[in-house]
């Protein structure tokens, strides 16, 4: 079953088109990878499904298209995007990001549980939660970017270069999460990474996009194989 | 001594005024980056509404929390109508709408109601109580306390609710909010509506002394454009002080420079002004955009 299902996607800023018509689709419960290199349109595929942009084609999420919907309402629908750089709402506590998070969650008991939760998983977001977020560390403010964005609870978690700027043991934890998300709660996720060792590392199937089309896709296994992949990502 | 006190007490007095019109501007400056001159304008064409139901019969307070419900609709009306449309427009297309709305607003009023000016219903008693020859009447109190019922209303607003920190969201960051799933654009109309009820109340609060005239409210919009100037175009608290300083320094002026008379008595708040953005640019409370790289 498809979670996120795109077809004839077509997006770009102002009169300059980025994306030519981009089809891929995500399966329930998997990890999937958009490799690319910079201005491959990776960050405007995101931007463009989770609605900070305007686009044309088709956006299904569970079988629904929801290309017409509002980016709040794509939001409420279950698709979570956290972009590049800084995820979080930097002048905001870190108590305040996750109850944003959890903006268009009703129940307040799942509010305080899912919380209560994600000062269990990162016990650093607990003893900072009335620091500002923009205060934090590189590493812990992708750490609450993570959190927030799964407050709510979403069908898709969509990260945009989650490891940029950060040191490489510090990306290895945060792929580790990732990968446990996907393993632990079948959290289906959407990877946007320049990084392609190691996205191809968690992934289940990438898609290399190239001047805002796709370029080749298959299992991450087969792409890690893939002697032109090897030469042009991989580095070796 | 006495006369000191009794300025000081005058002044904090008007300048709670001020703030309160002040906190408008700061509230929708912050939530759009527009700085609004109609809203004392608004606030008067509102008060008027009032005073209209209270000449039809209505009874005084209920005639009050009506017009206090139509600034709520009529601040998202303009909002709607007249800012939505240009939000992403120049600086420059947003200033010109602001004063076609400053003199659509002062023209709408005199329309209605003429330019005579109309007695408007005291809000408080008029009991006085004297403390060491100073006077202090219970409009002073109840003008300040107004100011902290609408400063603590606010806090508690933004810091406790959800729809004031979705509010707070939508201001500080227009790009990520929505993907949280707030409406920034319902948030900013809120923001707008709540505005024109806090200029509402300055009017409301100006209209027994100043009479109720269509250009009642523009030396007090000219005062709380000063205190927000003065205190941090982003900061609430700073509107605050800024309103009771300007106030105070407008009271105290008028009474110990002479020189200066009441015609040019509205100068002092500007020469205030001018001095402490010398030491402090952004204000008393205003922060220093820090870009980080």
């Amino acid at each position: 079953m498809n979670i996120l299902q795109v077809h004839g996607l077509a997006a770009g800023y102002g009169s300059i088109r980025v994306l030519h018509g981009l089809d891929f689709e995500v399966d329930e419960g998997a990890i999937v990878a958009l490799l690319g290199a910079n201005g491959a349109g990776k960050t405007t595929t995101l931007r463009a499904l989770s609605g900070t942009i305007a686009a044309r084609g088709t956006i299904e999420l569970d079988g629904r298209d929801v290309r017409q919907a509002s980016a709040a309402d794509r939001a409420r629908l279950g698709i979570a995007h956290i972009p590049q750089g800084r995820g979080t709402f930097v002048d905001f506590t870190v108590e305040e990001n996750l109850a944003l998070g959890a903006y268009a969650v009703k129940s307040r008991q799942q509010i305080r549980d899912d919380t209560q939760r994600w000062y269990g998983i990162f016990p650093r977001l607990a003893e900072r939660r009335t620091q500002l977020a923009g205060s934090l560390s590189g590493g812990e403010q992708q750490m609450l970017a993570i959190a927030r964005a799964l407050m709510a609870r979403p069908r898709i978690l969509m990260c945009d270069e989650p490891s940029l700027g950060l040191a490489p043991a510090i990306t290895q934890d945060l792929f580790a999460l990732l990968q446990r998300l996907n393993r632990e709660e079948g959290m289906s996720i959407l990877l946007v990474e320049q990084n392609a060792n190691l996205a191809l590392r968690i992934a289940s199937s990438a898609y290399v996009l190239e001047n805002g089309g796709v370029a080749l896709r298959g299992s991450a296994q087969d792409l890690r194989d893939n002697p032109s992949i090897r030469r042009a990502y991989l580095g070796r | 001594m006495q006369l000191f006190f009794q300025q000081i007490i005058e002044g904090l007095s008007s300048g709670a005024i001020y703030a309160a019109l002040a906190l408008a501007l700061v509230m929708i400056y912050r939530a759009t980056r527009i700085v609004n001159f109609a809203q004392g304008e608004m606030g008067t064409f509102t008060v008027y509404l009032a005073w209209q139901l209270d000449q039809w019969g209505v009874p005084f307070a209920f005639s009050l929390i009506v017009a206090g419900a139509l600034s709520f609709v009529l601040g998202i009306l303009v909002f709607r109508l007249t800012i939505r449309p240009v939000l992403s427009a120049s600086e420059s297309t947003i200033v010109n709408i602001c004063i076609g709305l400053f003199i659509g607003f002062e023209a709408l009023s005199l329309w209605i109601w003429g330019a005579d000016t109309h007695p408007f219903p005291r809000l408080f008693s008029d009991r006085i109580w004297t403390f060491w020859g100073v006077r202090l009447s219970a409009s002073n109190v109840g003008t300040l306390a107004t100011l902290c019922v609408l400063a603590a209303g606010l806090i508690l607003m933004f810091r406790f609710t959800r729809i004031g920190l979705a509010m707070r969201a939508s201001a500080a960051e227009r790009e990520k909010s929505p993907l949280v799933g707030i409406e920034v654009e319902t948030m900013l109309m809120l923001g707008w509506g709540l505005a024109a009820v806090f200029g509402f109340i300055a009017a409301v609060l100006v209209a027994p002394s100043l009479f109720l005239s269509p250009p009642m409210m523009v030396a007090v919009v000219i005062y709380a454009l000063a205190a927000a100037t003065l205190g941090g175009w982003d900061s609430p608290a700073g509107a605050i002080v800024g309103g009771l300083l300007i106030g105070v320094a407008e009271s105290l002026g008028a009474t110990y420079l002479r020189f200066i008379g009441s015609e040019l008595k509205v100068g002092i708040p500007f020469a205030l002004m001018a001095v402490v953005l010398l030491v402090r640019p952004q204000g008393l409370f205003g922060r220093t955009a820090v870009i980080r790289v």
